[in-house]
Order: C-alpha cells, then structure tokens, then sequence
C-alpha cells in the first residue's frame, strides 16, 4: 500500500462512490441547518443573577435571553466597565456569513452531483478554511469589546479577555462560551465531507 | 440553581471543532436531613407551596406570607398610603385612595370560577369607610377601590365572593338612617335606622366592581357571611348580632336574646328583581324592599350574638356559631328549600318570613365556648374557632351516626390549644368545593408571653396547625403586625403573577423609554411637566426647574425589564416619594411653594451606583 501522499493525484481523479454523494447531501443538509440553528451561547452567572443571563450566536442574529431582555441587561452592566453596547447591527459578520454557508450547501451539492473526490477535497479545505476564520472573527470580537473600555468610566477593570470556550470569571460574573447545535452541524458536515472520501479512496474499492 | 447550569450545559454538543469545555462545578445544592425540623420548615432558597393572604385589618394593607413556613413576603397596600411602595404619594393611587388614609381590612375573598379559585383577584373590605377594593393577583397590586358605598355604613359583612366572581356580597355593621347625611336622633334608632346588604357586581373580564343592588335590612348588625354552592347556589348568609335593635350599651343592650338571625338571602333573585326593572333606586343604586318581593330574603333563628356561618364545600351544611353560646348550629339547606316551598315559617320580622327553626337544624354541636366561625377541609370535617377557650374544636360534619345524632359531644373529635384567643382560622380553599386541607392557620388576637418583649404595642399571633393526620398537631408560630381577621389561602400554581410589566404593555399615556424624548417642558402659566426615565443608575433628565407657584408633574418611566429592579423617586422636603418597579409608569402632581434646590434621590437601592442616582428640582423665586 502507498502512502496516502502519493496516491493523492490518483484519488483525486476519482468518483465519489454512491454512499459517499449521499454523505456530501447530508453534508448539504447539516450546513442549510446550521444557518437557522444557534452556533455559539455566552452564558453569565452572578450570586444576583443565579438564573443566569444569555446571548446565542446565530449566523445572521444576535438573540439575548429572555425574550431579548438580557442583551439590554448585559450592556446595562457593561456600561458601568465602559464597554461599548452589544448590537446585532455592529456585527458585519451577520450578513455575509449566512450567505457563505448557502454557498458551501450549493458547493456540498455540487460535489455530491459531479461526485469528483476534487471536488470534495476543495470543499473541505474551504469549508474548514472558514470555520476557522469564522473563530478568528469570534475571538476578535470578544477582544475588541473587552479591550475597548471608556476611561470614563465608572468602574476601573483592566481589559481582559472572556473565555472563547469554556469558562470565566470577570468580576462577579462567571462567563461560560461554548457551541451550540448549529456548531455542531457544522462539525458533523465536515466529518461527512471526510466520510466521503475516504469511502473513495482506492483501497476500499480496488485494493480490497 | 447548579442543576440548571449543568442542565443548559447538558444539550450542548461539546464535540464540535473538537473541543471540550472546561467543567463548570457540579456541586449538589445538599438540601441536608431536617434534623428534626418541623414539617413547616422551608430551607433557605425553597419555596412555600401556597400563598397566605392576610387582611391587615386597621393598617388598611393585606399581608402576603407562605405557607407552610409563615414567613412574611410582602405588604400589599390597599387602604393606607406605603411610602416604601410609593402608595399614596403617585397621582394615581392618591386619586384611588380618595380623601382617606386608612382603612380597616377584615375578610379578604379570592375570586372563583366554578365554584374553586382561578387566580385573577383578592377582594377586601374596609369596614370603617364603606368601601371595597380590588387587588389584581398579576402583580399583587389595588386596582380599583369602589365607595363610600351609597348608603352603607360599616363594611364588615363582605367580601365574599359567589361561585363564578359574579358578585362579591357585602353587608353592613352598623345601622344609620337613610340616605346617608340625614340626622336623626339615635334614641329612634328602631324606627330611623336601617342597615343594607349587598351585591357588588364584578365585571367577569376587568374586574371593575359596582353596586349591583341593595337590600334594606332591620337595623340589625350584620355580621360574617359566605356564599352558597352546590344545592345553596345562589344564596348568601349573614349572621346579625343585634336583633334586639339597641342603639346604646350593645355589650349589655344587644346580648339579650336567646336567638338572633341570620339572614338568607337569595342574591340570584335580586338579580333578577333588578334586571326586570322592579327595584327602586336610592342614592343611585337599585334598592329593594324584601317586604315587597317575595323570595329575596328568610331570616332564620341562630344561637346567641352569633359570628360566622360558612357554607360546608358541598353546600348543603349551614354552619353557625353564637359567640355566647358554646355550640355550633348545623342547618340543612336541603330542609331550608322545602321549608321555604312549604312556607314552614315561624313567624315574620317587618314583612319577611322567619323560617322555622326546627324544620332547617340538623344538629347543635357542642364545640366548645365562644365559637366564631368555621372552616372545612374537605374530608367531612369541620374546625371551629373557639375564642373564650382559645382553641380550636374539630368535628365531624353530617351524616352522623345513630349515637352521634343522640349525643352531638361524640361528633367532636378532636380539640386544639392556641395563644391566645383565637380570632379567625383559615383553610386553604374552605369556601371553595375543594378545600386543600393539610394546614389550618389560626390568628390569635392575643400573643403576650409568646415573643421576646416589644413593650406595650404586641404583634398578633398566627399559629400553624397541621390538619393532615388525626389529631391536630400544632407545627410553627409567627408574628403579625395588627390585625389579621381573616385569611385566604391558595396554591401557588393557581396564581401566575408579572415580575415586570413588558414595555409592550405599558399603557400609561406619558410614558417614555428613549433619553430623546424625555425633558422638562413649561406645560401652562403655573404648570412644569417632565418626562423622566429611570434605569441603572440615572435619571434623564437629573434637573428639573421650575418655578414658585407652579404645579410640577412628573411622569415616571422605570425603564428597565428585568425583575425586580425597582426605582424610587424621593423629592427633599416635599413629601414626594415614587416607586416604579420594571416597565411601570408613575405620575407626581405637586405644587412648589418654596423656593431652593432640592435633591431628589433614587430612594429604593438599585445598583453598585444607587447612591450616584439623584439630580436636582430648582425652584426658582417668584
């Protein structure tokens, strides 16, 4: 058996086998779910506020909890550090984000229709190079607000860096960060894409 | 509160992009053995399972207190101003109050539908001032207070509410002459005086109440009542302390009879009276004269200066107590139909019959001295209080046994200590179908001994007794400011309030929640008004000019919409305090007669910066 490197130009000029388009569908599937689905809950815990306050990510939306009530309660608090308020409109990311994940279905199905393992792979690559940026954008986001504090204001805090997964404590608040379900599809999706492949590699269909 | 995080946690699918998360404490909220703690007790952070509605009698508030564990929440003001409520002080609730600053609750009534408690309203009386109010159970607050009711004197016989909240009934203490503002000399009080029962119609969507009739009564002190369900729907009962219509010495005067009367009245049928135009008016209300209409009232012969008559949860038992007799008088309403079909009548008082006693009994059961009133618990029992012999005597509601029916002592099963001179009792859901049983709560008129000294001044007790078993079994004791004398309980699941008021909702017609559309504007020659919102930790605008002479109104809006993040608007010497919980709007109306700057100050902590929410009223001189 070759090395996975060297058989790559042959496995590229391969099809995708028929279980392989019906995982890129899915992969299509999982995508188109997550745009509608929460990717990422910010979820803050005080001794005042045991039931705790939340704000979920989505690909095109900012939703605080309670019926939207917390977003306005956390930038009420932010006010006193001096952080600028949380807004949905702040977040370009918001508009074009959905519209990248519509192209990566139309690109999923594309794959699943020319079943070429290239196009697979390109697919991937791409898909992973954005969900990595995606978190880049993420993280600058949460660094830009906590490091973007009024010197005027009322109470003095050293910018600091919330927990981008996992948690944290600024002042009285414990900030836990973690994905949610749209993440997960979105994980899901990739593990399809490989899935795919690696049905198509030749030693599960010649080398047998 | 841990579960809940771990919960929300729980869902999440921690696989995605690989990565977990850092664990987030799992603690166990140990609730710990009781050791030995009563069954009432309720740890730090759990909650009661049902609400306690106190009348606060002379405060002029209702207290709210869970059960089983007696602690006190709140204070809901009705009748007297609460500056730590900003009752009293907002252009609204002085408008509500009218010219008086107290009054003197006595028998709070939860609204009903079918019979059981749905949740909607608390109804309470004010004795001194003739009036009813009506507090919303959405945000515990008074909505409405109807009266002085036309030609009502002494609210002590209400409020109690009819199986679907069609009417609460109301009936009087005292006797004048009629129209209320006629002199007459009090030694005519047999020929002048007269008292009235009756309906306040509740309108079933908003609750608004207005007078829906009146029955011209002898002047007899009407007394307790209660409504009538199942084979007594449609009527209401009221005991009467003073048959002997005296005007003077009542202790003496009043207590010479051997029987007085209660009064059946069947509400359904003045409703009728009403609808098909018969009824006079009098003062603006519909007025009947029971002499002139067959049907509407029966007076029925009870022990001596009776108190309470409860109707059981089925309806049928009628019980009545006479305070200087130690029994209490079980009537069939079965027997009182056939009675009134038949016209079994003993005789008649001023046109209206007088239903025959031994047609109506069904037995008098020795309870013990001084009965008051009954409460029931849905298991065929009945728990009378017993003020004379400060405690209270269980016993058993009809049917009874052969050897029962031949000596009534055996219906009593069980009797009770309490400290001291027991007033009213409550159980959960008594005047409903389903009463809940489980806890009685006694509210004793005397606590000396029973607490660390307060000198002079002495709370009331209210003792706990477990009904669930046997025996009664006393449980907890707390203390209450005067004076409760009477209470309602409910579950809490059956009550749903708002912890804020939802922007949405807000129908105040000056209310504001933008900083560009608040700001103080000269409104009139003499007139300021300002829009001000308040949040966390500020007041826009903080500066308010005007200047002497000038009536100031301020609309305030508590901008915030989350629970319990309430605003205070106190003003330096100027007698002006406002409270604002979440989403809610106030107005002050007052005028500036001095001139100076004086603070006005966020009076209720709200934030780490509540002490920096204050600004400025200048006033300028003339």
């Amino acid at each position: 058996m070759r090395l996975f490197p060297q058989s790559l130009p042959d496995v590229l000029d391969r099809r995708v086998t028929g279980t392989g388009r019906l995982l890129l569908m899915a992969g299509a599937l999982l995508i188109a779910g997550a745009i509608v689905l929460p990717l990422w809950q910010i979820h803050l815990v005080a001794p005042q506020y045991q039931e705790g306050l939340d704000m979920y990510i989505y690909s095109h939306k900012l939703v605080g909890g309670n019926e939207g009530q917390d977003i306005t309660e956390i930038n009420g608090l932010n006010h006193y550090i001096g952080m600028q308020a949380i807004q949905e409109s702040d977040f370009t990311e918001m508009q074009w984000i959905p519209f990248a994940l519509g192209v990566f279905v139309l690109l999923a199905l594309r794959a699943a229709v020319f079943a070429k393992v290239s196009a697979v792979v390109d697919l991937t690559v791409l898909f992973v190079y954005f969900g990595a940026f995606s978190m880049y954008r993420f993280y600058y986001r949460l660094y830009t607000y906590s490091h973007t504090l009024d010197p005027r204001a009322p109470v003095d805090i050293d910018p600091f860096m919330p927990a981008l997964i996992g948690k944290n404590q600024i002042a009285n608040f414990t900030q836990y960060s973690f994905p949610r379900e749209g993440s997960a599809l979105l994980l899901l999706a990739i593990v399809c894409f490989v899935g795919a492949m690696w049905l198509s590699r030749p030693a599960h269909t010649s080398e047998a | 509160m841990r579960s809940r995080i771990s919960q929300s946690l729980s869902f999440v699918l921690l696989l995605a992009f690989g990565l977990g998360l850092a664990g987030c404490g799992t603690e166990s909220s140990s609730t710990g053995a009781d050791g030995g703690a009563p069954a009432s007790y309720v740890p730090p952070g759990e909650k009661d399972n049902y609400y306690l509605f106190y009348s606060g009698g002379h405060s002029g508030n209702v207290w709210v207190a869970g059960l089983p564990s007696l602690r006190m929440i709140q204070k809901i003001p009705v009748f007297t101003p609460a500056p730590g409520m900003g009752y009293g002080y907002t252009k609204e609730t002085k408008e509500m109050m009218g010219e008086y600053t107290w009054g003197d609750v006595h028998h709070p009534g939860l609204s009903k539908t079918n019979g059981r408690y749905d949740g909607r309203w608390l109804f309470v009386n004010d004795n001194a001032n003739n009036r009813i109010a009506r507090i919303s159970l959405r945000d515990f607050k008074t909505k409405q207070i109807l009266g002085p009711i036309p030609n009502s004197m002494g609210n002590h016989g209400s409020s109690f509410v009819t199986p679907n909240t069609t009417y609460v009934l109301v009936a009087t203490r005292f006797s004048v002459p009629l129209p209320k503002g006629t002199y007459a000399p009090v030694e005519t009080y047999e020929e002048n005086f007269n008292g009235i029962v009756s309906g306040v119609k509740v309108d079933s969507t908003t609750g608004e109440m207005s007078v829906g009739w009146q029955i011209k009564t002898p002047p007899f002190n009407w007394d307790l009542g209660s409504t009538g369900k199942g084979p007594s729907h449609g009527w209401a009962f009221w005991t009467s302390y003073n048959t002997e219509m005296a005007h003077d010495s009542l202790e003496i005067n009043a207590s010479q009879r051997d029987r007085d009367y209660a009064a059946f009245v069947n509400w359904k049928r003045a409703a009728e009276i009403v609808a098909n135009g018969n009824a006079g008016t009098r003062n603006g209300v519909p007025f009947i004269d029971p002499a002139e209409h067959e049907g509407v009232m029966y007076y029925v012969p009870v022990s001596k200066s009776p108190h309470g008559i409860d109707a059981s949860p089925s309806g049928r038992w009628i019980v009545a107590s006479g305070k200087l007799q130690p029994t209490a008088t079980v009537f069939d309403f079965k027997q009182v139909l056939t009675a009134i079909e038949n016209k079994d009548f003993q005789g008649e008082f001023r046109g209206v019959p007088v239903i025959n006693y031994e047609s109506i009994v069904e037995g008098e059961v020795p309870v013990g001295q001084g009965p008051l009133h009954t409460q029931f618990d849905g298991e065929g029992n009945a728990y009378t209080s017993l003020y004379i012999e400060s405690s209270v005597a269980k016993w058993k509601l009809p049917p009874w046994d052969e050897a029962t029916a031949q000596d009534m002592s055996k219906a009593v099963v069980d009797k009770i200590s309490v400290h001291y001179n027991v007033g009213h009792i409550v159980i959960g859901g008594s005047d409903t179908k389903d009463p809940y049983g489980e806890w009685l709560v006694a509210m004793n008129k005397l606590s000396k001994g029973r607490h660390i000294s307060v000198g002079p001044s002495q709370p009331e007790t209210s003792q706990l007794i477990d009904i669930s078993g046997k025996e009664m079994k006393m449980v907890a004791e707390a203390y209450t400011p005067p004076e409760p004398h009477f209470a309602q309980v409910v579950h809490k699941d059956v009550i749903n309030p708002v912890e804020v008021y939802e922007q949405e909702n807000n129908t105040h017609p000056e209310a504001v929640w933008e900083q560009q559309n608040t700001g103080v504007k000269r409104t009139g020659p003499n007139e300021v008004t300002a829009h001000v919102i308040a949040k966390r930790s500020q007041y826009y605008p903080d500066e308010i000019e005007a200047q002497v002479g000038d009536t100031v109104i301020i609309h305030l809006t508590n901008i915030e919409q989350v629970s319990d993040m309430i605003h205070g608007f106190g003003i330096a010497e100027h007698n002006v305090n406002a409270i604002v919980d979440p989403g809610e709007t106030k107005t002050m109306e007052f005028t500036v007669q001095k001139a100076g700057v004086f603070p006005f100050y966020c009076t209720n902590f709200c934030s780490a910066l509540h002490q920096e929410m204050q600004g400025y009223l200048a006033v300028r001189p003339q």
